[in-house]
């Protein structure tokens, strides 16, 4: 799993109103090179909470995304790069995603996250 | 083979003759595999007793892909997600066949079986492409935050009428039951494919006769989406449509100007109409299908 994935996961359990950012605990990562693409980055910009991609760079051990952004940085390469590692080649291979409201676990096992619900948490809420 | 087979491919959009002959006749997986580098290799793909192996409906969505494949480079998408990716053949084979051609698009699959999810991670692993694969019911946990996001989304959904209390069973029944009419699940895809697609969002989407897939494209229509048949392939066994949706301004002002929507909903009805007939005749009967 990708940091950009997991900056568009959140949790849909049955009466939760915030359920993002989750907050990720992990067990193991690993680092894959992907070919970077500055189009895709800033098109993408706009969509990133910055804020829960940093903090989840920072648990992975990776801190060199400035605490805060805005579009100017986009032309700068030295952060287009630095955002393209964190956003793509930060993969969490094993842990779990925790829903900020209810503590409600999600694995990520094989770097897949799992996050189906019980019927009794809205299984079938869409 | 004596199995009916034909495919159609819409001339609205140019789509070259190479293409169109590469799709047809391409059923066969050993025949299949040869016929294009642009596409996953069977030999390639993963399997597992509970997922749906690539299957006649799955060559038929890879085949409607490839015979918009230009479009789609055009089209330059952002966002892939493919929704109920079971063995992973059509996500996989979209990633080839985009490859290079979009160095900017990224790929996600989703699949209510923790099975599939894996298979579908195998099959993309031994083809060296990539999707972020996401275990979920339909696009759960991805749908708020991917709400507008997706370009471009594939479905080949459980459409195979069966009792409802099968729907959504562990295991690969979920693959095929489809509830009543086969309606149940595809009807629950298409509002979250509505939130998810983004202003220029395309959905391509396996559909059977028993679908009524007039009625899916009206109630599309509804939501502003024109449509078009891109491949139809008739067996034996079930009849197939791969319908493409798209975001349509004309329908949507259409539909929020009363004066305008009689006019509207007259050519729809028409069209509706043509398309019943076309429904009913044989399927060498070639014809090109386009709504908007």
């Amino acid at each position: 799993m990708r940091l950009l994935t997991h900056n568009m996961l959140s949790s849909n359990i049955k009466g939760v109103s915030n359920g993002f950012p989750l907050r990720l605990e992990v067990e193991k990562f690993i680092e894959k090179e992907v070919e970077f693409n500055a189009d895709f980055l800033r098109n993408m910009f706009p969509k990133i909470e910055w804020k829960a991609l940093v903090d989840a760079a920072k648990t992975l051990g990776y801190a060199d995304l400035p605490e805060e952004a805005d579009p100017s940085l986009l032309d700068s390469d030295d952060f287009l790069k630095k955002y393209h590692h964190a956003l793509l080649e930060l993969h969490v291979e094993e842990g779990v995603l925790i829903c900020p409201e209810t503590g409600r676990k999600f694995p990520v096992n094989k770097g897949v996250p799992n996050m189906l619900l019980h019927e009794d948490e809205g299984f079938w809420r869409l | 083979m004596s199995m009916d087979h034909n495919v159609e491919v819409g001339s609205s959009y140019a789509v070259s003759s190479t293409v169109t002959k590469d799709v047809e006749g391409c059923r066969n997986p050993q025949v299949r595999s040869k016929i294009s580098s642009r596409i996953a290799q069977i030999r390639l793909v993963s399997g597992h007793p509970e997922v749906y192996e690539p299957c006649d409906d799955s060559f038929a969505l890879v085949d409607a892909l490839l015979a918009d494949r230009a479009n789609l480079i055009d089209h330059q998408p952002n966002m892939c997600l493919e929704i109920g990716s079971g063995s992973g053949y059509v996500i996989t084979s979209l990633a080839i066949m985009l490859g290079s051609e979009c160095p900017g698009t990224h790929y996600f699959a989703t699949d209510i079986n923790p099975h599939a999810v894996e298979v579908t991670c195998k099959t993309l692993n031994s083809h060296g492409v990539h999707a972020e694969v996401v275990c979920s019911n339909i696009a759960s946990g991805l749908q708020s935050r991917l709400a507008g996001m997706v370009d471009v989304i594939v479905v080949n959904p459980p459409y195979v009428p069966t009792p409802e209390e099968e729907v959504g069973s562990e295991g690969i029944t979920a693959a095929w039951a489809g509830g009543e009419n086969g309606r149940t699940v595809i009807d629950r895809i298409l509002p979250v494919v509505d939130m998810l697609l983004s202003s220029r969002g395309w959905l391509y989407m396996v559909t059977l006769a028993a679908n009524n897939p007039l009625q899916i494209c009206q109630v599309m229509r509804e939501k502003g989406y024109a449509s078009r048949i891109v491949v139809q392939r008739s067996t034996e066994e079930e009849s197939l449509r791969i319908i493409k949706f798209w975001r349509d301004a004309d329908i949507e002002s259409h539909d929020s100007n009363k004066v305008k929507s009689l006019s509207g909903s007259e050519s729809w009805l028409l069209q509706l109409s043509r398309m019943s007939l076309w429904r009913s005749s044989s399927s060498s009967n070639n014809r090109v299908n386009e709504f908007s």
